[in-house]
């Protein structure tokens, strides 16, 4: 690639603002510019009036991106961040277009990496889905006098009374934490994840990473993954946990692989992916020995195989055009959970052509889907998990309605240990300490707080799901799964409401 | 709101409509005159042995769809009776939709090797429903259900119900609140021999809907009661669950209930009949040849209550309609939400199994 003259300054899009009245540099503080791991906030010698000299915040202009990191931690709030006004006035090249086109132009070329989920204008169908509530002919349901059940089991359930049940996972709140791997996050955040779901009584998915040694207590909460380039996996492995995951693709890069850059690989994530020190951690785009379905059904038969039968084996998929017959295939070769990863779903590095413009909305996926396994009278052979774009509790509720048994969030458990999105999870610099392992930065997540900050996210959204149900008169999650009628539509066409199978409001 | 009434002789003895259609009568409060009806059984001694459709056409006896679904009925079975149900249009119901009552046998040829005879009769059944103008009233031996838009009394004046024995007979007084009254939406809904009247509204329609159209039901009547009657159909008829399981299945226990069981029965009910739970408030009373139940939501958001005295069982959403039938009850109560009330005919006796 061309070392190019014409390297156009990418002008960044954010910076910090200080208020020299409030700001207390004049006492010593510093702490702005030791919170920014990006390198956006310097330090520059002033002299007082007083003759001495003191460093003063400042703003370098090169690497803001409105992690707000700087703005919590200044204990004085004398930090805001500002956008960088007009900063084109052509309302067809919006500034993600100039800009990436500077970068792609300039020094640094090539395929352009964020992090996080898509950001484009694609429609939020959650959004336009409201739910029903009782009034006068049905009493709704006051959660806090009457009994609210929200368990969830998740796995492979017999069609009638007497037949064989496969293994199933007992969800409190059905609510997991999404695949994220040991390496993309550290391995504070997965002990954060498993002392939380412990606690609450659901489940967190490893990724692709492997499972630490560490951490193996709390297996019995534990999705472990085997993915493209089986990092990690082992007998013990694919033993040491509550289920077995097979990742074929990713909603925020369906068809993509992954890539751990070798200087993230170190001493502990080398032995826990079971790759050498220093050396690339590549996951292939495809399994390359799964190149069609029945070499699926292969790779879960041998993991049931390997598990002797003992925990459900689940599928995950990014939701793409042929997702309902995909998952159709899926259930029929066998495997007991299938999870469908929506083209908002986050991730830690995914190309940004490929984040914003590959995959299809979870909604529509998972009800396309669902419709289908009912169709072919297979819907309880196999349980749905839904996931990519999850914000909040109605979006759970909303997706059980359309037929998912259960979600995962993951961008939500970064949120709430501080995360600001700013979408460069994978530059190693998180100024939270969640999507680096570099000393120094890992350290600022404590794992007492963040566990409690995880069971705190579960349980607030229990409790508005309970809500939520008590006023629609429903008492029991099952009662809602795939219910939905008690969804209506505002402001979709026909053709949307009829791959939602939901009525119009006022219909 | 609605009302209903259930009479049940244990002893088979039979009795006329006029009882029923003065129990119901006096609970008009819970009604607004948009529905009324009546199952019976045991009405076609002489028929016993052949399925009896009662057919509601919309519009008159000139409705080509009459013709449509005769000649399917020909083919599908062996028709050894067809009339018009008799009606006594009054002054309060001075007309109605045509009624036709059909008695039949299955040919044994129609029914696919996948199928048994019942399984052919719901096929048949749900065909007919789908035809558009046509709905199967009722699909039973030896029962009927006569049923409309009005008050019951009025109902049960249309159709004469006094002229029928029955040992066994339910009624529903309606108040539509979520769907149209209309003739076919009216109470009690059927498959086979199952009639069920619900006092209620179910807030889980649409998953024991889409449940229940992996196994052949489609649920076309416009209202929620009827996926009552196809789930104990599917439970009973079926996956062969008894009547106290099939009750449990759509009215289970809370899961730490379920917890403190020792034999992981109701566990593993719950956790396969998840979508045939009936949530949201409800009391019905559900009949079929061997006998009754009657069910209330776990949360007992609706009123029911039961009664015996000698050989007959009551149940009624009012203590009034079963005083006026027998002031003097050897016992009453009222059942507690979710714990059915089942009336096993052929237990000895015909005793309430506990």
């Amino acid at each position: 690639m061309a070392d190019m003259n014409n390297n156009w300054k990418v002008v960044p899009p954010f910076h910090p603002e200080f208020d020299l009245e409030r700001c207390d540099y004049e006492n010593g503080c510093t702490i702005c510019a030791h919170e920014c791991s990006f390198g956006e906030i310097g330090l520059r010698p002033v002299k007082g009036p007083d003759g001495q000299v003191r460093q003063r915040p400042w703003a370098n202009l090169t690497s803001c991106g409105a992690c707000q990191r700087c703005v919590k931690m200044c204990p004085r709030n004398a930090i805001h961040i500002a956008c960088q006004p007009m900063y084109t006035s052509h309302n067809y090249w919006s500034p993600d277009y100039v800009n990436a086109i500077w970068r792609q132009s300039g020094a640094r070329g090539g395929v352009l990496l964020v992090g996080n989920g898509a950001t484009g204008p694609q429609r939020r169908y959650f959004d336009h889905m409201m739910f029903d509530a009782c009034q006068v002919t049905n009493p709704s349901i006051d959660p806090l006098r009457e009994p609210m059940e929200i368990r969830t089991y998740l796995g492979r359930k017999a069609e009638r009374f007497g037949e064989d049940m496969g293994p199933q996972l007992k969800l409190e709140v059905p609510i997991m934490f999404g695949a994220m791997s040991f390496g993309a996050l550290n391995l504070r955040v997965h002990e954060a994840e498993a002392r939380a779901t412990r606690a609450v009584g659901t489940f967190w998915n490893t990724g692709e990473g492997g499972f630490h040694k560490s951490l193996r207590g709390y297996g019995a909460n534990t999705i472990v993954q085997v993915a493209s380039g089986r990092f990690g996996v082992s007998e013990d492995y694919l033993n040491s946990a509550a289920a077995v995951e097979i990742k074929i693709g990713q909603g925020a890069k369906p068809g993509i692989g992954g890539h751990l850059p070798g200087e993230k690989v170190s001493g502990e994530i080398s032995e826990t992916r079971m790759i050498p020190v220093g050396s690339d951690a590549l996951s292939p785009a495809p399994h390359h020995d799964i190149y069609s379905i029945e070499d699926l059904r292969q790779l879960i038969f041998a993991i049931k195989e390997a598990v002797e039968y003992r925990v459900p084996v689940s599928v995950k998929i990014a939701a793409v055009h042929n997702v309902a017959p995909i998952a159709s295939g899926i259930a029929r070769a066998g495997a007991d959970i299938i999870t469908i990863d929506g083209f908002r779903g986050g991730s830690g590095a995914t190309p940004l052509q490929i984040r914003q413009n590959t995959g299809i909305p979870l909604e529509l996926a998972i009800a396309a889907a669902d419709q289908r396994l009912r169709e072919e009278g297979i819907r309880q052979t196999v349980s749905l998990v839904a996931s990519g774009g999850i914000q909040c509790s109605s979006d759970v509720l909303k997706a059980i309605c359309l037929g998912a048994d259960a979600v995962y969030v993951g961008t939500p458990v970064l949120i709430a240990l501080g995360c600001g999105v700013c979408q460069r999870c994978f530059s190693g610099k998180c100024a939270y300490g969640i999507t680096t392992n570099k000393p120094g930065l890992a350290e600022r997540i404590d794992v007492d707080e963040a566990t409690g900050a995880l069971e705190n996210l579960l349980h607030a959204w229990a409790e508005e799901m309970k809500e939520l149900m008590g006023s629609m008169g429903i008492s029991t999650i099952e009662a809602l799964r795939g219910n939905r009628d008690r969804l209506r539509a505002v402001g979709l066409s026909d053709g949307e409401m009829s791959i939602l199978g939901i009525k119009h409001a006022g219909a | 709101m609605c009302g209903i009434v259930g009479i049940i002789n244990t002893d088979k003895r039979k009795i006329d409509g006029s009882h029923i259609r003065e129990a119901i009568r006096i609970q008009r409060e819970r009604g607004n005159g948009l529905g009324g009806g009546f199952s019976a059984y045991g009405i076609y001694p002489e028929n016993r042995d052949k399925y009896a459709f009662h057919i509601m056409y919309e519009g008159t006896r000139h409705n080509p769809v009459i013709g449509q679904v005769e000649s399917y009925l020909e083919r599908k079975t062996r028709v050894y009776q067809s009339e018009e149900i008799p009606v006594y249009p009054n002054e309060r119901i001075p007309r109605g939709p045509h009624f036709k009552r059909y008695f039949v046998k299955i040919l044994e040829e129609q029914i696919n090797a996948d199928q048994t005879e019942e399984d052919c009769v719901v096929e048949i059944v749900m065909n007919i429903n789908r035809m558009g103008g046509a709905f199967v009233v009722s699909s039973g031996k030896n029962m009927g259900v006569f049923k409309g838009v009005g008050y019951p009394e009025d109902i049960a004046d249309y159709f004469r119900i006094e002229d029928y024995e029955a040992h066994m007979w339910t009624a529903h007084n309606r108040f539509p609140t979520n769907t149209p009254g209309w003739w076919g939406g009216a109470h009690p809904f059927t498959i086979l021999d199952k009639a069920v009247v619900h006092n209620g509204e179910i807030t889980s329609y649409g998953t024991n809907m889409r449940w229940l159209e992996m196994y052949g039901y489609f649920c076309l009547l416009q209202t929620d009661t009827e996926v009552i009657s196809y789930i104990y159909d599917k439970l009973t008829r079926k996956d062969h669950l008894s009547m106290r399981d099939a009750c449990y299945a759509m009215a289970p226990s809370l899961w730490e209930e379920i917890e403190r069981e020792k034999d992981g029965k109701k566990k593993t009910l719950r956790q396969i009949y998840g979508p045939a739970v009936v949530n949201g408030p409800f009391g019905i009373v559900l009949t079929h040849d061997r006998g009754a139940i009657v069910l209330n939501d776990r949360n007992k958001l609706r009123p029911v209550v039961c009664a015996k005295s000698g050989n007959t069982f009551y149940a009624s959403s009012e203590e009034c309609s079963i005083r006026l039938l027998s002031p003097e009850v050897d016992e009453i109560w009222s059942p507690r939400g979710g714990e059915p009330v089942i009336i096993d005919l052929q237990q000895e006796e015909g005793r309430e199994v506990a």
